[in-house]
């Protein structure tokens, strides 16, 4: 099972998919729940906690506007998580929690400079397209490794690397 | 506010299907006597409670009509104060906008999804690939030879 960054990073749709083909997806919807659950916030816009900048802050830097730094205190961390990622481009709706074009920028250059299987498709807009976006969705999770994570899949290349030099 | 325990989720279940009712869902939830809140909403449901019994229900609601029926997580518990029209004086909540777009599209994904698995065992039979034993290969040019 596969850790699988999604964007938009609240999608119904890519989240459905990627638990249906048996993968877990990295959701904005799981860091807000570990927020709101926290006994000590009490409602928004008071809810952010002292440690919750200096999160921020690893991603960008203290000059940039600090709506983009809050949204990277949740994303940031599922970035690092991430061992394979969906990116949808062009999606209808981009204004809430994912309005901000600017982190979406800056996170979508994180996962892409991650080095981690990317797939980038485009939101369906007819019948047709979301025959392509299912079909080339299923294959790409389908082709992820089911059990191991990404962690033993980098020991496994090392070893054959080791192995070819030694030959 | 809202009484919060630690170790409950929540899942939105959305139902995009001809032959599965919002209701009909919420019906075979309250059937189940899993302990778990549910709210009926115009697209489907929303499930609170412990972890392992939110995804029991979620699975066996999703059997209903495997590929009409979509789920995802909700950050905040159903009922929820801070997300609540009733407390909140009214209007679409936070996050509705993004749903409705995407629920627009779900037929067409169901659908898609449907002839996927038709796809499914034909694609099985032909994608095995496997070194062609000599043998076989033998029967092939004396049966090509002898027409």
């Amino acid at each position: 099972m596969a850790k699988v960054f999604i964007y938009p990073v609240n999608s119904l749709i890519l989240a459905d998919l990627v638990e249906r083909f048996g993968h877990k997806p990295l959701t904005m919807m799981n860091q807000v729940r570990e927020k709101v659950t926290n006994i000590s916030l009490d409602s928004p816009p008071i809810n952010i906690t002292p440690e919750d900048p200096k999160i921020g802050l690893r991603y960008a830097a203290v000059e940039v506007p600090p709506g983009v730094r809050g949204r990277m205190t949740l994303i940031g961390p599922l970035i690092e998580e991430t061992e394979a990622a969906i990116i949808v481009e062009n999606p209808p709706t981009n204004f809430g929690c994912v309005g901000c074009n600017r982190t979406n920028e800056l996170m979508k250059y994180l996962v892409r400079s991650k080095e981690v299987p990317i797939l980038e498709v485009r939101y369906p807009e007819s019948t047709e397209d979301a025959r392509d976006f299912v079909n080339k969705i299923a294959a790409f999770l389908k082709s992820l490794p089911t059990e191991n994570t990404g962690e033993d899949e980098k020991v496994e290349e090392k070893e054959t690397i080791a192995e070819e030099g030694e030959k | 506010m809202t009484e919060i325990k630690q170790n409950e989720v929540t899942k939105y279940i959305v139902i995009s299907s001809d032959i599965v009712l919002p209701a009909d869902a919420a019906m075979k939830i309250y059937e189940s006597e899993y302990p778990v809140t549910v709210k009926e909403t115009c697209f489907g449901l929303i499930v609170t409670g412990p972890e392992k019994d939110v995804l029991a229900v979620v699975e066996k609601i999703r059997q209903l009509d495997k590929n009409h029926i979509f789920i995802k997580d909700r950050g905040f518990p159903a009922g929820d104060e801070r997300r609540c029209r009733a407390t909140r004086g009214g209007g679409p909540r936070p996050g509705f906008h993004f749903l409705r777009e995407e629920v627009g599209m779900l037929p067409a994904i169901g659908a898609a999804l449907d002839e996927l698995d038709a796809k499914e065992p034909v694609n099985e039979k032909h994608g095995e690939k496997r070194r062609l034993k000599v043998s076989d290969l033998e029967k092939i040019i004396e049966a090509e030879l002898s027409r």
